[in-house]
């Protein structure tokens, strides 16, 4: 419940439309991308303009009320869920690309606006926003921004910390702060950075300076099949060996290849045991010389089979299975739950022969999806909410990936962000001091933590809590915490 | 025994907070002259050297911060691998922490990325004495706030940088310089254009009423670049860049000898402007150096915020008009908190910033 005096100065502020309240108006709100975890709201707030930002902040600072920024809601780690007592401030009605400039290749653009909507405006220009997660058909720049998204072609063109110029911003207190600029550095720290991948803990984005990038002149990609997850994974330490970084660099294991088949008919290899999509991009000559030395590379990796695309057509039917798995999980199975680690290459066999067996342990089948070039791993693993116990088995499954990912030297999220998913694993990665400074951080921004609470960053005593669940090789997490 | 030195690092810290000395944290001293002037006890980060991890293939290379600078990318290069952001060196003896803490980047900047999008990971010791580690070793890493990010270039007031990943490019197969007679307005409109195309174009140096660009990558490609832009080859193109990445051009010969430089970093599309002294563009138009007088302070800084930047006084034996453009009062706040959090007793390097207090 919104204390009534709040509830009267939103009232006065927004218009009728632009406050809701009632549970049916709010319950669409309730989840993220990540639907095992739920939270109605006490009110949402589709303010129109930033003064109107401004002012929620500084009533709901005053008030101490939480408040939860969201984009699009696409987000996988639970970043969006609402407080319970607190605000949703939707930025959905900040939709505007404010303006294209080709000659210094930047779109100056409002949070709400989709992902793919720059890249679609910047065509005209020869111009296009690089990151593209596989929502970018859905997904806001400002949740981009706010998660530090990534996408497959990040190895290349980077996530979208390396593609954003500036970001404007309303702290909790209702001050404007601009971070970065039109110039490619600011004087001071780097809060661009910081508030980069901060999944809305620091402050409300109101408007970001995105860089553009030109369109390749030609993209191709080879589709190759291997004999064993093994010999995939070496080849992509090949083909990096080789001086070569592709533009887009995927592996799908059998699983993944079988279930998006019948949905896309890309006419994969299903005998593979692994396939790669390696691509190549560039000008023509580039990528000419590109595609000679990848073929070679696979084909002496022991590819059973490559096949590269002859036209724009077939490269994006090659594509099409890989930017379907997400779907194609759902379709086969009742549910699935996505994993989101990032581990060094060379460990990708031991991950992978793991899971593996795990998924046997567990019975529940896994699918394998990866952006193999940046070592960031997709496990879906399938299962069955309506079966009494199989939501917690998958969810510990989930735990035991991310925990092989720390001690194999990776992270406990790639590009999904924390979130509520997370706090779990990141108390897992972090020490102690780490922490505390990112509560720091955290309270350098917003004092009375009133901003994203309970997200991205857990508490000391959360990590006490999970740590007295959970002794990670034999050690004990946080040992100088004291225990309940 | 480098576990012993960290232990030393930690221990001195801690003593250093005690009593509130500052300490001037310093690695080979090649870029002392950058920021305002160092205050306190030396802090010498150079025992802590060497090359922790390096496997070409995961293009990621971890060192200790008192690793040369030169080491690393020696080592890189032996392996055919490259630091994409073309740290300047100004004088042998850099270390990689240093290269960090400054943050500066050479002339590939705009093309490929500047240090902070190459760091990966660091450890530091921070102002209370406390090791930690932020980042990883990962391409990708969303876990916890972005701090090995705020690190980079915070000129060693947040933390003393201990070790670095970062990750690591191919070098290019080919490279190849051309030179074009034009005005600088010209040459920043044709360098502007020209990074909006699809092209292997990975540095430009506008001086003396030419334009120099470089182009990187595949042979065939940038052979069909050189002859799409045409203009005249520079036959030791290399010397050029690496004379501009550490100034030691002619443009700079002044500055060499103590004339205040100052560094503009602008949107690349700012106009180019006389503001009484000969400039040196790099950066497709995003960069321009001159050398001017202390008391043209105001009207540099009024300048480079008019075309969306900052004005730098990067080098001068006489500081005092401030190294560095001033802050909004919102943004200086969140700098004095956020150097109160990394360094509570204000030991690491006060006032080497000066903004808000770090």
């Amino acid at each position: 419940m919104l204390p009534a005096t709040v509830h009267a100065q939103l009232a006065a502020l927004l218009p009728r439309e632009a406050l809701l309240t009632a549970t049916e108006d709010t319950r669409p709100y309730e989840c993220d991308g990540l639907t095992l975890f739920r939270e109605t709201p006490a009110a949402v707030v589709l303010p129109d303009t930033e003064q109107q930002v401004v002012a929620i902040l500084k009533l709901c600072h005053a008030a101490r009320v939480p408040v939860v920024a969201r984009g699009a809601g696409t987000g996988l780690s639970g970043g969006a869920m609402p407080h319970r007592d607190g605000v949703v401030l939707s930025l959905a009605k900040f939709r505007r690309i404010v303006a294209i400039d080709p000659l210094a290749r930047t779109a100056v653009v409002q949070p709400g606006v989709r992902n793919l909507a720059i890249s679609e405006a910047a065509a005209a220009h020869g111009l296009y926003y690089a990151p593209d997660p596989s929502s970018q058909i859905a997904c806001t720049i400002g949740g981009n921004v706010a998660e530090n998204a990534g996408g497959v072609h990040c190895l290349k063109y980077g996530l979208t910390v390396h593609n954003v110029r500036r970001v404007r911003a309303v702290t909790i207190d209702g001050e404007i702060v601009e971070f970065g600029g039109d110039a490619l550095d600011a004087p001071g720290y780097d809060l661009l950075a910081l508030i980069t991948g901060s999944e809305g803990l620091l402050a409300v984005i109101t408007e970001i300076t995105v860089k553009l990038t030109p369109t390749p002149q030609l993209a191709q990609v080879a589709l190759a099949a291997f004999p064993t997850v093994e010999s995939a994974g070496a080849a992509v330490g090949a083909v990096i060996a080789e001086g070569i970084i592709p533009g887009g660099l995927e592996m799908m294991d059998q699983a993944a290849t079988r279930a998006v088949e019948q949905f896309v008919h890309a006419d994969y290899p299903l005998d593979a045991a692994a396939i790669l999509l390696v691509e190549a991009d560039g000008t023509p000559e580039e990528v000419a010389a590109e595609m000679a030395e990848v073929r070679r590379v696979l084909a002496a990796s022991g590819a059973t089979e490559i096949r590269v695309s002859r036209d724009e057509a077939q490269r994006l039917l090659f594509w099409s299975g890989r930017k379907a798995a997400f779907p194609a999980a759902g379709r086969i199975s009742p549910d699935y739950y996505c994993i989101d680690g990032t581990i060094p290459r060379k460990a990708l066999p031991r991950v992978l022969r793991q899971i593996e067996a795990w998924s046997a342990e567990y019975g529940l089948r896994v699918a394998n999806v990866f952006h193999a070039g940046d070592g960031n791993l997709h496990p879906l693993i399938l299962f069955d909410a309506n079966r009494p116990g199989e939501a917690d088995k998958t969810i510990a499954f989930g735990d035991r990936i991310l925990e092989l990912c720390i001690e194999v030297g990776g992270t406990v999220t790639g590009e999904h962000g924390v979130g509520v998913e997370k706090l779990r694993g990141t108390c897992a990665q972090f020490g102690t001091a780490e922490i505390e400074r990112f509560l720091g951080v955290k309270k350098a921004f917003d004092p009375h933590g009133l901003l994203n609470p309970g997200k991205a960053v857990p508490t000391l005593a959360r990590c006490a809590e999970f740590g007295r669940m959970h002794v990670h090789r034999g050690e004990l997490a946080h040992p100088e915490l004291p225990r309940f | 025994m480098h576990e012993a030195v960290i232990q030393g690092w930690q221990a001195r810290v801690r003593e250093a907070a005690a009593a509130k000395t500052p300490l001037a944290i310093r690695g080979g001293g090649t870029k002392a002259f950058y920021g305002e002037a160092e205050q306190g006890e030396p802090f010498d980060t150079r025992a802590y050297a060497g090359i922790v991890d390096y496997e070409p293939t995961e293009l990621v290379v971890t060192a200790r911060a008192g690793t040369l600078l030169a080491d690393v990318e020696r080592t890189l290069r032996e392996a055919g691998q490259m630091l994409a952001f073309e740290p300047p060196h100004f004088a042998p003896g850099g270390t990689l922490g240093g290269t960090i803490a400054t943050g500066l980047s050479g002339p590939r900047r705009p093309y490929a990325g500047a240090v902070r999008d190459h760091v990966l990971g660091v450890k530091v010791v921070d102002g209370r004495g406390e090791l930690l580690t932020f980042g990883g070793r990962v391409m990708k890493n969303v876990a916890g706030f972005d701090v090995a990010r705020l690190m980079t270039g915070a000129l060693g007031t947040l933390g003393i940088v201990a070790e670095a990943s970062l990750k690591c490019v191919p070098q290019p197969r080919a490279q190849a310089t051309r030179v074009f007679e034009l005005s600088a307005d010209e040459g920043i409109r044709r360098a502007n254009e020209w990074g909006g195309k699809p092209l292997p174009l990975s540095a430009t140096c506008q001086c003396d009423g030419r334009l120099y660009v470089r182009l990187s990558g595949a042979a065939p490609a940038v052979e069909a670049a050189a002859a799409k832009f045409g203009g005249a080859e520079v036959p030791d193109g290399e010397a050029l860049w690496t004379a501009v990445r550490d100034h030691a051009h002619p443009f700079f010969a002044a500055a060499r000898d103590g004339a205040p430089l100052w560094r503009l970093s602008v949107r690349s599309t700012a106009p180019h402007t006389d503001l009484g002294a000969e400039q040196l563009i790099e950066w497709g138009g995003a960069l321009r150096w001159l050398v001017a007088p202390r008391a043209e302070a105001s009207k540099l800084r009024a300048w480079a915020a008019a075309h969306g930047g900052h004005a730098t006084l990067f080098a001068a034996r006489d500081r005092s008009p401030g190294v560095f453009h001033p802050l909004p009062p919102a943004l200086a706040g969140l700098h004095a908190r956020l150097k109160a959090e990394f360094d509570p007793h204000g030991i690491l390097n006060p006032g080497r910033m000066a903004a808000g207090g770090a």
